[in-house]
């Protein structure tokens, strides 16, 4: 039983592809030295609970946006992204809606993103303040590009008719 | 705090794995202090950020086994971007309870196992997965939301104040933001090309940061860390048996650690926690920390300062090493930290204050020598091999107070002239954990 070494490269890029493509190649360096590298895919499944947070996902699916307050009187803290205790006193929250319309605190344009979402680039993140309520909430803000953005731009929700119990179940859009 | 080594930054080493690349990083340390063998160290404290990586779980045994430590004991740190800084802390904290003598703090990463953009993912990971994460889980992109918010407060409503049509201030703000964070790019880069452990050292000018590939609005390639492997490793021990080992220690006088929430979103809106020679009145009405700042740095600053006795640290420090992974996030850490107060970080660039006297950039730095920050090259050029970071900050600050910088980079540039103390800091996940060490010259 005998087997050919594999391909033997000088720059790191053409092992990537190689192993892409045979599942394995050599690495030359500038030394000399040669390295055996191999393919080594890894997925997984999580059975991810929402736990606590539930409620918001539930409420995602039915057009609502649904935050938190602190149910000591003394505190009352009111939290955009929902928290199911206190971060202030420490007591249990209870839910609240939210208004549907807010107003950009920050934002950005990703041109480049994680593995998962670089297909979706270019992206914008905005960070959404709504009147009267403690914390703000991390979203995509779509149909605007780059150059429209500011902060202070009013924004409003819209929801996914087909929801798929996430985060981006939810997005907002510029106030027209 | 008796040796150090760190291994060169780079994109892959694939002829190595993180326990040979730690076992090099070890074997320098130990080759400068003849009097320091294995048998003299009581312990170890091990770092790295992302079983992902590497794909080996426990990973931090196997360094432990490699080194022949068996049966000594051992325990792994991770603390997210700042697992490096807190690898030196447990190792301080190991000494200082009395439980170890002498203690070895070792910390790597190898990133290159996993294409770039893949490793984003696993570093954005390290957010909320809820409600973070599947929004384009992209720590860029994280921290140029906290930038324009900088911006916002610190620029928009202040040097563009005049201007009444608030989309043109804003431009504006951002446009003069992004000019300033390359400065900050063209000095570290600048200085790494005195480093020879140093992954990318560069002679940019500041068209050529602005000109570079545009990752997340208003962050560029240039102003951004990227990934590395490398590892680095710290012998700390109490001060007695020092002076057996190096006639040149250094002193660790302050530690201190902070967090703030994980998630952006959840950062409130209240009053600044005062350094000494801050008063309340000076930050009047400002919502703090919001996202433009982090809290988690002031917090760690104020105990390391505090335990340290420093009360202005822009005069009693000779220099930092911070963690610039992001241009922006050193400008906002220049003012956690109190080099100046809130609001004050872009003029502090522009005036030069924590650039290197004796290097020539390619702009005024009028102030130069003031503070230097970064004087390695920081994250951005020297490269951010997570668990080993922090420790290589304190490996380069320790070689700094020593004096020591020629001897170990084979060019004197970067050696700063009789330090006498700094600082090292590292920072993790939006601003969730910093540490701040503080580091003295323990000798005549």
């Amino acid at each position: 039983m005998a087997r050919a070494p594999p391909p033997v490269y000088e720059k790191f890029r053409d092992v990537q592809a190689e192993i892409e493509r045979s599942g394995a190649a050599i690495f030359r360096d500038a030394n000399g030295v040669e390295s055996l590298v191999i393919h080594y895919p890894y997925s997984i499944n999580y059975i991810h609970s929402y736990a606590e947070d539930s409620p918001f996902f539930l409420g995602l699916a039915n057009g609502k946006l649904m935050g938190s307050k602190c149910t000591a009187r003394r505190c009352g803290a009111t939290f955009a992204t929902p928290r199911g205790h206190c971060m202030r006193c420490g007591a249990a929250t209870e839910w609240i809606d939210l208004p549907l319309r807010g107003k950009v605190h920050s934002w950005t344009t990703c041109h480049f993103g994680s593995e998962a979402f670089l297909k979706e680039t270019p992206y914008n993140l905005a960070l959404v303040e709504f009147e009267g309520i403690g914390s703000v909430m991390l979203v995509r803000l779509k149909d605007a590009v780059e150059s429209d953005l500011y902060v202070g731009m009013p924004v409003e929700a819209r929801f996914d008719p087909n929801p798929k119990y996430s985060i981006t179940d939810v997005w907002f859009v510029p106030v027209r | 705090m008796v040796t150090g080594g760190v291994t060169k930054f780079a994109k892959a080493h694939p002829a190595m794995d993180f326990r040979l690349m730690v076992k090099r990083a070890y074997d320098y340390a130990l080759k400068g202090i003849p009097n320091l063998t294995k048998d003299r160290i009581d312990g170890t404290r091990i770092s790295y950020f992302s079983d992902h990586f590497s794909r080996q779980l426990k990973a931090a045994s196997m360094v432990q086994d490699y080194l022949g430590m068996n049966p000594k004991g051992s325990v792994r740190i991770e603390w997210g971007g700042a697992t490096g800084g807190e690898c030196f802390q447990a190792a301080y904290e190991a000494i200082a309870s009395g439980r170890m003598d002498v203690c070895l703090a070792a910390g790597y990463e190898t990133m290159s196992r996993v294409a770039t953009w893949k490793g984003n993912e696993f570093i954005a990971l390290a957010s909320d997965t809820n409600f973070d994460f599947p929004l384009g889980g992209f720590y860029t992109g994280y921290y140029a939301l906290m930038v324009i918010r900088h911006i916002y407060q610190y620029l928009r409503l202040t040097r563009f104040a005049h201007i009444t049509d608030e989309r043109e201030a804003q431009r504006r703000a951002i446009a003069e933001g992004q000019r300033i964070m390359s400065l900050v790019s063209v000095k570290n880069h600048l200085n790494a090309m005195h480093n020879p452990y140093a992954q990318y050292p560069k002679q940019l000018t500041v068209d050529d940061v602005l000109n570079s590939e545009m990752i997340s609005y208003p962050l560029t390639r240039e102003q951004i860390c990227t990934m590395s492997d490398g590892a680095a490793v710290a012998i700390l021990c109490d001060e007695r048996r020092a002076r057996e080992f190096t006639d040149k220690p250094v002193r660790i006088i302050g530690v201190g650690t902070g967090t703030d929430t994980m998630r952006l979103a959840d950062r409130p809106f209240g009053t600044v926690p005062l350094l000494p020679r801050e008063k309340a009145s000076d930050y009047e009405g400002l919502p703090y920390p919001g996202v433009h700042s982090f809290r988690a740095g002031r917090a760690a600053g104020i105990e390391a300062y505090r335990m340290a006795g420093i009360t202005d640290p822009k005069k009693e420090l000779d220099f930092i090493e911070l963690h610039d992974a992001y241009a922006s996030s050193e400008i906002q850490t220049y003012e956690d930290l109190g080099l100046c107060r809130y609001g004050e970080g872009y003029s502090f660039v522009e005036q030069g204050d924590p650039f290197l006297k004796n290097i020539r950039y390619p702009f005024p730095t009028p102030n130069a020598g003031a503070i230097p920050v970064n004087p390695s090259g920081g994250l951005i050029a020297c490269g951010h091999p997570v668990g080993a970071t922090g420790l290589m900050q304190g490996v380069f600050a320790f070689w700094q107070l020593q004096g020591t910088i020629r001897k170990h980079f084979g060019d004197g540039t970067l050696q700063l002239k009789n330090p006498r103390r700094g600082a090292i800091h590292s920072h993790a996940g939006t601003g969730s954990s910093v540490t701040v060490s503080i580091l003295e010259r323990g000798f005549r």
